[in-house]
């Protein structure tokens, strides 16, 4: 019994800084609808002025001090950001701001390496509160108590402000609906700004509070992004009582989880959210999204049609270039282009989904290291010809697309996308965790390419055949009746569904199918490497999928492929200096307010406007 | 769709940038080593790492080279991924005109290069990773290992471990294949030694992810006679204070793996554990001998002390220099002939290469941590030579695929 209760009491005080951060999030994306990643970032910060500050300022007074203006600098960064980066981008289409806070992250991390250093900080202890008290016979540290006080007390502030004071008012009806809020004459950009800077003040004190208890370290950025998101989709998006209640499931079960199955900690959070999602398909408190998201955000997508003989001509002397790579590049030139080649076609599965299926997926590598594992497990446990696990691959990430897709196709929106990150991981923990199978995460080595397929150059014609093919493929199906079907569905699925379109069958095969292609994406890869490792299941490979279908622009058909060649070129480049974080972040902030419609679409307006193409071209 | 043209342009133009601008040889013909490692992500590592190969890199080429000749490194940092390893390592192979590869600190990194090396018969020495699957039972003939490794320094531990009468243990160790692996070594050698050990409660904490009360109450829960941790990091900074704070590590004997590294105990400043058995790198009391000379001359070089890696950093560039000129050829199987049975006179002292599993022999220091002037420091340490902790001969030979 005691046990138990002291075991209530380190969940709880865990709950504390997770709390902040996820209500900081989750008020955030009620107003604004931005699925704001760049708020791990702002929790980092906040743990590292918080570290600054107590160095300065002496004494208890000092210390709790230093603890608030943390939070209060970090919420004029916030206030910052959300004017500088966020701010003109609020009328592209949806989800695209995310992309403009991942840029963020990666200025902030460089920015923190620059300002802090790369060694650990140890968190200073909180003066008068160091050693323990003894609750029914069991050690509690003191400092864990004060959290246990604060929290509720945060908790309760933000009640009172958002239940009695004006702010709050408007702040719920935007929740609600904030077209009705702006036509009732609420300045909407304030609003948003002030919420922002809010959700980022809590952000910048959850990560102040855990100081001593911790530290800060440039890891601790992703390493908080996760549960805070699994916190926010299990409470609900927006809701603050939720995001409370989650945050103390999640401590306390994460707690106990520690005790009976120590071996449970990677994956316990996400089952919980498996489980809860497929009982509540909007959180514990959350609400299903409103009407007015009906259809796409921003202007109507143009319809599709095929390319036109000249661009046909043009796309052809260009492969046949590449074609000739093998005779004027180096070996080394072979294997980029190789790694270019793979990275479109994932890129390009991705965009059928995202571009012409409206389905946001953030756990697209999912199906790109699975279907590397696929290949890799059948190569060294079955002696697999390579011939044969290059079949297979795509097959086995198709059916575990088929799978989830089933799963996941319940919800919409930001659910569907969290889900669709749920599974990723679970499939990433099995991975990682079954280490006499999968090898863990020291991965599955020597996994070579048959004979015949040896030779650098011919592995580069065999990836430059398949991957143009599944390129052309994918184009082709968008434009098949499947395809009309599918962008029927995205864009309205009720009528849609009145015209006869099973549209959950027919989002469901197209979900298989993208995985299908990620698939096969990922058996070029391993044959290409030689080796798989877990971290072509993370979150950060989905990730890079995303980020450059989005800038590449999801309403053009070429706007994964383009994309992901264009930023692994610059990449390339970029790698190369030392703050090449920094610089890359600072692009796709570019990229993402000079171009809001991708580099695809916004060159196609460009070029309209100019009168070099005719509109509706392609 | 022209900007799929477009595309395929930019990409034809990136990869002939990346191409040498042109191989105009180097007046000074110097002898290039290809050096990955994860240097954004790791930076509090890398940085002590890379000035220890940049001090016997001018050492050396002040003493005229290598047959001659300067040696050089490239630097490349792969962000932590295998993947981008490997293409990094065929770029610095083919296009930059290394001899051979080095590098890297995380085992996955390494094990992908080292795949990659014996495809293409690159010699490939890993300075820094520990997995003991890199030299067994993934070991190939072109991979060879400097650092002591994790079977290697967990049988150190185990060794102190079975002086004492201590029956029950408990593990805590990062949940991923170098904490699993540190366990089962750690475990294995002890049972060998006292088969009357009894292990109480494993613990696995995602790493960097601790959640270091509750993992405070699930070890004390078992109440064991000795604690055996691998974390490390900021997970290490978290479970000594919160151990600390309940009194975890009243009357427990506890081993902690790497945890004496400067890297790791500096930025737990007076925080540090008392009183546990570590593995680590004592710097502060080397003054004499080769160790000694290390020391003096990395202080007088940086302004800063040596960490771990910078002592690793160094005998990588000792290493792969004898190496170079016991072959007297830069050509990849000469290269790879030459580290077999190699010895090298390093700050350790002498370490060999051992032909069977092409494990190098350095070992590592061992010794009872305590906190001098607001620092975790290391006493009572000895140096423990690698040979004498490694398996068997039969056993290594049952380990590594035939060659």
């Amino acid at each position: 019994m005691e046990f138990f209760v002291a075991q209530i009491l380190t969940g709880l005080a865990n709950a504390s800084s997770l709390f902040l951060v996820a209500c900081g999030l989750s008020l955030i994306f009620g107003v604004t609808r931005i699925v704001n990643f760049a708020h791990g970032s702002l929790y980092m910060i906040g743990a590292y002025v918080g570290y600054s500050l107590i160095q300065v300022l002496p004494g208890v007074v000092g210390f709790w001090g230093a603890i608030l203006l943390a939070g209060i600098v970090v919420g004029i960064i916030g206030v910052l950001i959300e004017m500088l980066v966020l701010r003109p981008v609020y009328k592209a289409p949806e989800l695209f701001q995310l992309v403009a806070t991942f840029g963020v992250i990666l200025v902030i991390q460089d920015l923190a390496l620059i300002i802090w250093g790369p060694e650990d900080l140890l968190g200073p202890r909180s003066p008068g509160l160091r050693g323990v008290v003894r609750i029914m016979g069991e050690p509690i540290p003191k400092y864990d108590l004060a959290l246990l006080v604060i929290t509720p007390f945060v908790a309760l502030s933000l009640w009172y402000l958002m239940t009695k004071t004006r702010l709050g008012v408007l702040v719920r009806a935007a929740t609600q609906d904030r077209e009705m809020v702006g036509a009732l004459g609420v300045n909407q950009a304030w609003l948003f700004t002030g919420v922002f800077g809010l959700g980022a003040a809590l952000a910048g004190l959850g990560g102040a509070l855990q100081l001593p208890k911790g530290g800060a370290d440039l890891l601790m950025d992703f390493n908080i992004l996760t549960p805070v998101f699994v916190v926010v989709v299990i409470g609900g998006m927006g809701s603050l009582p939720g995001a409370y209640l989650a945050a103390i499931i999640i401590s306390v079960l994460n707690v106990f989880g520690v005790t009976y199955v120590p071996q449970s900690t990677l994956v316990l959070m996400f089952i919980v959210m498996i489980v809860v999602l497929m009982v509540r398909p909007y959180g514990l408190f959350g609400r299903e999204e409103v009407a007015g998201e009906h259809g796409q955000v921003g202007e109507p997508e143009r319809p599709i049609k095929p390319a036109s003989n000249k661009a046909r001509m043009i796309v052809g002397a260009g492969l046949f270039l590449l074609a000739l790579l093998p005779i004027f590049g180096s070996s080394f030139s072979l294997v980029l282009a190789t790694d270019v080649l793979i990275f479109c076609l994932f890129a390009a599965s991705l965009h059928f989904l995202l571009g012409t299926g409206g389905l946001v997926s953030f756990g697209h590598a999912a199906y790109y290291g699975g279907g590397a594992y696929v290949a890799a497990l059948l190569v060294t446990h079955a002696n697999t010809p390579m011939e044969l696990a290059f079949l297979l691959a795509p097959l086995g990430a198709g059916l575990a697309a088929l799978a989830i897709g089933w799963v996941c196709l319940r919800l919409t929106g930001v659910y569907f996308a969290m889900l669709t990150l749920a599974f990723a991981q679970l499939i990433w923990s099995l991975v990682f965790q079954w280490g006499d199978v999968t090898g863990g995460d020291d991965g599955l080595l020597n996994i070579w390419p048959a004979e015949w397929l040896k030779s650098t150059s011919t592995y580069f014609y065999f990836t430059l055949i398949l991957a143009v093919s599944g390129i052309i493929l994918l184009r082709h199906i968008a434009h098949s009746p499947f395809g009309y079907a599918l962008r029927a569905a995205r864009d309205s699925k009720r009528q849609a569904e009145a015209m006869g379109i099973d549209t959950a069958r027919v989002q469901l095969f197209a979900f298989g199918f993208a995985g299908l292609m990620g698939g096969l994406a990922g058996a070029l890869f391993v044959f290409a490497k030689g080796s798989v490792f877990p971290n072509e299941l993370e979150i950060a490979r989905s990730f890079d999928a995303l980020i450059v279908v989005f800038l590449g622009g999801v309403k053009t058909l070429a706007g994964g492929v383009v994309g992901a060649g264009f930023f692994k070129g610059i990449e390339e480049t970029l790698l190369r200096f030392e703050y090449w974080r920094l610089l890359m972040g600072l692009l796709i902030i570019f990229v993402v307010i000079a171009a809001p419609n991708g580099v695809v679409g916004s060159l196609r307006k460009g070029l309209e406007r100019s009168g070099l193409i005719k509109a509706g071209d392609q | 769709m022209k900007r799929k043209s477009f595309l395929k342009g930019l990409l034809g133009f990136a990869t002939l940038a990346a191409m040498p601008i042109a191989t105009i040889a180097n007046a000074q013909e110097a002898i290039v080593i290809g050096e990955i490692n994860h240097y954004k992500r790791m930076a509090a590592f890398t940085a002590p790492y890379k000035q220890g190969i940049e001090l016997a890199l001018e050492e050396i080429n002040g003493d005229g080279g290598v047959m001659g000749r300067p040696l050089e490194f490239i630097f490349r940092d792969d962000q932590g991924e295998p993947g981008e390893a490997i293409k990094i390592a065929e770029e610095l192979m083919s296009n930059e005109g290394a001899v051979m590869l080095t590098g890297t600190i995380l085992s996955n990194v390494g094990l992908a290069i080292s795949s990659y090396a014996a495809e293409k018969e690159y010699v490939y020495l890993a300075s820094e990773p520990l997995a003991d699957a890199l030299v067994w039972s993934a070991g190939n003939p072109y991979t060879f290992r400097l650092r002591a490794s994790t079977y290697m320094q967990a049988a150190m531990l185990a060794e102190e471990a079975a002086k004492t009468d201590a029956v029950t243990y408990a593990t805590i160790a990062p949940n991923y294949a170098y904490g699993k692996d540190a366990v089962a070594a750690f475990k294995d050698a002890l049972t060998r030694l006292r088969p009357d050990v009894e292990f109480v409660a494993e613990q696995w904490p995602g790493v960097f992810k601790i959640d270091a009360g509750a993992e405070v109450q699930a070890l004390e829960r078992s109440k064991p006679d000795a604690i055996y941790n691998v974390t490390f990091g900021t997970d290490l900074a978290k479970f000594v204070r919160e151990g600390t704070d309940r009194g975890l590590f009243d009357g427990r004997n506890v081993y902690g793996l790497l945890s004496g590294e400067p890297e790791y105990m500096d930025p737990l400043g007076d925080e540090a554990p008392e009183g546990w058995t570590v593995t680590g790198y004592p710097w502060q009391d080397m003054t004499d001998g080769p160790e000694g000379e290390f020391v003096a001359a990395y202080q007088a070089r940086y302004d800063d002390y040596p960490r771990i890696g910078s002592l690793v950093g160094y005998m990588t560039v000792q290493s792969i220099a004898a190496a170079l000129e016991k072959a007297g050829s830069t050509e990849g199987e000469a290269i790879r002939a030459a580290f077999e049975d190699l010895t090298v006179a390093t700050p350790m002292g002498d370490i060999l290469f051992r032909s069977i599993d092409n494990q190098s022999t350095a070992g590592a220091y061992v010794g009872t941590t305590t906190v001098r002037d607001g620092k975790g420091i290391m006493v009572d340490w000895v140096y423990k030579d690698g040979a004498d902790y490694l398996l068997s001969d039969e056993e290594v030979m049952a380990l590594r695929p035939a060659e």
